[in-house]
């Protein structure tokens, strides 16, 4: 075999790619998977062209402490949407290593029900330095499996840490998983996590603890309803994975969410914060890709840096004498 | 076992001998490596004096063979009695194939036979199943019915052998099988003699030849226990497993804490189902590798005999010197061999006879010398039981019991490697047992953790292997590999075709029905496994009954 | 920009062997070289693991085998790859492997056979050098 430019290849198909997705093909998804995760800019035109036919797709988000049994679980819910004929795309995050930026993704090998069938597509991403439990550029491969046609889209993030809230900017229903033993305990954990579970699931509920921590989370989510009179209160469901106990309550209690939320008109005004956000941040990288671009590219920069360090200039009227230069209207 | 004074003249000794005669020599000729560490990574040190030992109690540390801890050997006269079992593992393509092996080998004057399976047999599949392509007689013998079991014991006396089985997910089909065949052979229950491997946790651990997730598999492992302990009082149920643990990378302490953190959990879960410890306990044996490292595998040996008598006494209360006895089967270390330069293999595994003999087991399996290239020839098969006759007869490890015991260096390394496992035991402890902590891939990790080490240790010439990273050269192709034929899964699979054709579809079903009945309850499965056989239901159609009720076990794999 | 092309490597052992030291090491070596590793376990057939290739998009797939399986599983994998238009998709196998049959397999697709002893830093050059992306 060759040696071969695998971008020479995509660039063959480039054409096209959006349209190929759009039509069905397993390939094209998963090559203009690749060019998103790159960042690559044609990835952007492509999106473009998938947008329109977005929107379709429940987002599922699941996080929560490694050893919790997040990918046994996402197998199991795949396995019960299954079984309701429901098409599944699943996006698995690992971390990727600081240090030589590489990664190992080992979910797939938890979701062996799951691969092997068509109609589940699985795509493990590493997190490629973005911190917060996903790869930065998770919420366009979801896009991309939600025009593909998928009808659930689940993420599992990192599960690093507690610090992970990105999910629920992300997903239209986050479950937190917690797990007995693993000093999980809700004085431990920061109030973020809190916040964004829409479901509480404690895994391997066969062991000791189980039942203390069951008591102690549905408690902890009493008071905060008390407090924010919330219209919606998370219930907390109880799961073995590994013996596939709890799995269909659990998919009841997730329909019961997305019902909420579409009755309550939740999932529009959620939606619609999403995709500000999202405009938002797309707006920003364009912005200060360009302007930066400008202010980088003529070597005036490195000369104004010389000024600032011999005290001649200040920074921080420098940087607004730039941004009045560029954009000239905005005072 | 010394005096204080004395132990304080020597540590005075010791100092000028370090500051003597050590130092000058190490400034003239500096020593081959900063730190010696054995292939385990343990620490080695120059020289090992009584300090080492100092608070040694030779009644509590060792005291006599055939007693309890049984550090130096689980009888009283060991090997001056009888040698240990010369039992080679074997069994490749059909039985009749692995038939003419076996009884080569008996008339070699080997004294046991070992079951070799093929990868399909042992994770429940007939030959004609789609995952059995490519796999059909490749690591063993190919076995569907228990017309397959009786070709493969043609001619060969059930009372008059012991027969070792390397399965384990579908131990009770097989061994439902070979005591189908006892009674046609009109061999009562009582004078059939044999081990199975039996042993799931290390399949799910790290040798992958698991069916059912852990609850319903630890069901069909203490189903099996207790059958036998009611029915064959001569077959050891369970051979718990470290063998397959150190193939995988882990460490000589390794190996044995995690072996005896499954077996504990063993003993516990036939307790659970209402046995007395003694009553099965004294049928339990163990399995183990044997590395080129002598002296460590020694002290190996002895520290995993004594801590398990302790365990057995202490944990479970035993009071039968029988269940506190470590007895186990050694096969030499596979990934220790290489295929560079293979004849150097010989020398390797005489090495880990000479250990296996000086640590005191009760049976040995030595690996042939071309096995990293192929399936043994029967040159090689010889060559690795010639090795075993050798270091048997002339070699004269096997005329004094324990010959290493009260070194000073191999009791402090036992002490060592016994300190270890208790440090891994209470760790799992601590975890809620052996099923939690493979289920959270701490087993596994530790593993993967030590395999990993090695590999860096070689690759950057940190630890020499010879042929591998020095003393390499160039070599022409082997030759005279032995191959099985490719046609034989189409072979077993028009014989399959036959069988399930031929016999009485009546009577199969009934009796599959039944199974699937029992199974569902909490009675012993084996009976019903027994009449299913009996009845040519094939391995993997027993297995299938399970696979319905119970599913099918994805593990968690941690790399 | 924190993105930037990776290679993307599917380690799996196709077939019922269970021996998988080998191939965990060698997703932990790719790891640590920079690549994104899958790895899929254990008693993969060539459907699942080409399927894992494609979702994945790829840029190796690494075969493990030590049971003598490799003449039927190998070249199925490098077939249905082909079948799948994943024909620039470099695969490489490692295990227990004759050398007779190496010829055989390099004929069917297979780039390259790593033996038992083989330096790892050997085999990710080798996959470095052949995975050329601009």
């Amino acid at each position: 075999m060759d040696t071969k430019s695998r971008d020479l290849d995509i660039s063959v198909i480039m054409e096209d790619l959006a349209a190929e997705v759009l039509q069905g093909s397993v390939r094209a998804m998963a090559r203009l998977i690749t060019l998103v995760e790159n960042e690559d800019p044609r990835a952007f035109e492509f999106l473009g062209s998938i947008y329109p036919h977005t929107g379709r797709a429940h987002v599922l988000g699941i996080t929560g402490s490694p050893g919790t049994g997040k990918s046994t679980l996402t197998d199991k819910i795949t396995s019960v949407l299954r079984q309701q004929e429901k098409t599944v795309g699943v996006v698995a995050v690992d971390p990727s290593s600081p240090f030589t930026g590489g990664a190992l993704l080992g979910d797939r090998i938890r979701m062996q029900r799951a691969s092997g069938d068509p109609d589940v597509f699985i795509r493990s991403m590493a997190t490629r330095g973005n911190l917060g439990g996903l790869a930065r550029t998770t919420a366009d491969v979801i896009k991309i499996m939600d025009g593909f046609g998928k009808d659930w889209v689940i993420v599992e993030t990192v599960g690093v840490g507690q610090d992970e809230v990105e999910i629920a900017k992300t997903a239209d229903t986050t479950i937190v998983v917690l797990a007995p033993g693993l000093g999980d305990s809700i004085q431990s954990m920061k109030a973020g996590v809190m916040e964004i579970a829409d479901l509480y699931v404690i895994n391997k509920a066969d062991r000791s603890g189980a039942d203390a921590l069951v008591t102690e989370v549905r408690i902890r989510v009493e008071q905060d309803a008390q407090i924010k009179e919330a219209a919606w209160r998370a219930p907390v469901l109880k799961t073995v994975a590994v013996e596939d106990q709890g799995t269909e309550p659990l998919l009841e209690a997730i329909e019961n969410h997305r019902s909420f939320l579409e009755q309550s008109g939740r999932l529009k005004k959620v939606r619609r914060e999403k995709t500000r956000q999202e405009t938002l941040s797309l707006l920003k990288e364009e912005i200060s890709h360009n302007v930066l671009e400008k202010i980088l590219g003529n070597g005036r920069f490195d000369d104004l840096i010389d000024d600032i360090v011999a005290h001649r200039k200040d920074p921080y009227t420098s940087v607004k004498e730039i941004v009045t230069t560029i954009f000239p209207d905005e005072e | 076992m010394f005096d204080k004074k004395k132990l304080e003249t020597i540590k005075t000794e010791k100092e000028q001998w370090d500051c003597g005669p050590v130092e000058k020599t190490c400034a003239k000729f500096p020593e081959r490596k900063t730190t010696f560490t054995t292939i385990s990574g343990e620490e080695v040190e120059r020289l090992y004096t009584p300090l080492e030992v100092a608070d040694f109690d030779y009644d509590t540390k060792l005291g006599f063979p055939g007693e309890y801890p049984f550090t130096r050997g689980v009888q009283p006269t060991m090997y001056r009695g009888r040698f240990w079992t010369m039992r080679q593992y074997a069994g490749f393509g059909t039985a009749r194939e692995t038939n003419e092996r076996y009884r080569y080998l008996l008339e070699q004057g080997q004294t046991g036979l070992s079951v070799a399976f093929d990868l399909p047999t042992q994770s429940g599949y007939d030959s004609d199943h789609a995952l059995s392509m490519g796999e059909v007689g490749k690591v063993g013998v190919a076995i569907d019915s228990v017309d397959d079991m009786r070709v493969l014991f043609d001619q060969i006396p059930l009372d008059k052998v012991t027969t070792s089985m390397t399965i384990n997910a579908p131990a009770t089909v097989l061994l439902g099988m070979y005591f189908a065949l006892a009674e046609e052979q009109g061999v009562p229950y009582s004078k059939v003699g044999g081990t199975v491997q039996n042993d799931i946790l290390k399949e799910i651990i790290c040798r992958g030849q698991y069916i059912y997730p852990p609850l319903p598999s630890m069901r069909l492992t203490v189903d099996l226990i207790k059958y036998c302990y009611e029915h064959v009082p001569r077959w050891n149920s369970i051979s718990i497993s470290g063998y397959h643990i150190r193939e995988a990378g882990s460490t000589a302490a390794q190996e044995m804490a995690f072996t005896i953190a499954n077996g504990i959990t063993y003993v516990q879960s036939c307790i659970d189902r209402g046995m007395e410890v003694d009553s099965f306990a004294p049928r339990l044996s163990f399995f183990y590798n044997a590395f080129t490292n002598v002296l460590e595998e020694v002290a190996k040996f002895r520290a995993g005999r004594r801590y398990w008598a302790r365990v057995m006494k202490e944990r479970f209360g035993s009071e039968n010197p029988r269940s506190m006895m470590m007895r186990y089967h050694v096969q030499t270390g596979g990934v220790t061999l290489t295929a560079q330069q293979p004849l150097n293999n010989i020398v390797r595994v005489a090495l880990q006879t000479l250990a296996t003999a000086y640590g005191g087991a009760q049976s040995l399996h030595t690996n042939s010398y071309d096995e990293a290239l192929c399936l043994p020839t029967e040159e090689a098969v010889t060559v690795a039981l010639r090795t075993q006759q050798v270091v048997a007869e002339e070699s004269g490890a096997a005329d004094t019991i324990d010959p290493l015991a009260g070194s000073y260096y191999v009791e402090a390394l036992t002490d060592r490697i016994e300190a270890e496992i208790d440090d891994y035991i209470k760790k799992i402890d601590a975890m809620g047992g052996t099923l939690k902590a493979i289920e959270d891939g701490y087993v596994q990790k530790e593993i993967q953790d030590s395999a990993y080490r090695f590999q860096k240790e070689i690759e950057s010439n940190e630890r020499v292997y010879v042929g591998i990273n020095r003393y390499t050269m160039e070599e022409p192709p082997p030759t005279n590999l032995l191959k099985v034929d490719p046609k034989q899964r189409d072979i077993e699979t028009e014989k399959l075709k036959k069988f399930r054709v031929e016999r009485d579809q009546k009577s199969w079903k009934a009796a599959l029905d039944r199974l699937d009945e029992v199974s569902r309850t909490d009675e012993n499965v084996m009976p019903v496994v027994i009449e299913a056989v009996k009845a040519r239901a094939t391995v993997g159609e027993v297995c299938d009954v399970w696979r319905n009720i119970w599913g099918e076990y994805r593990p968690k794999e941690f790399v | 920009m924190t993105g930037k092309k990776r290679i993307k490597v599917i380690m799996a052992k196709p077939g019922l062997d269970g021996h998988d030291r080998g191939a965990k090491l060698l997703a932990r070596v790719f790891a640590e070289a920079g690549m994104e590793v899958v790895y899929t376990g254990l008693r993969q057939t060539p459907e699942m693991i080409v399927e894992a290739a494609l979702q994945e998009d790829a840029d190796v797939v690494g075969l493990s085998s030590l049971s003598g399986v490799h003449n039927y599983f190998f070249p199925r994998v490098v077939e249905l790859l082909k079948e799948n238009g994943l024909d620039d998709v470099l695969v490489v196998g490692g295990g227990i492997i004759p050398d007779e049959d190496i010829p055989g397999l390099k004929d069917s697709g297979v780039a390259a056979i790593f033996g038992p002893g083989t330096r790892t830093e050997d085999i990710v050059k080798f996959i470095v050098e052949k995975v050329s992306r601009n």
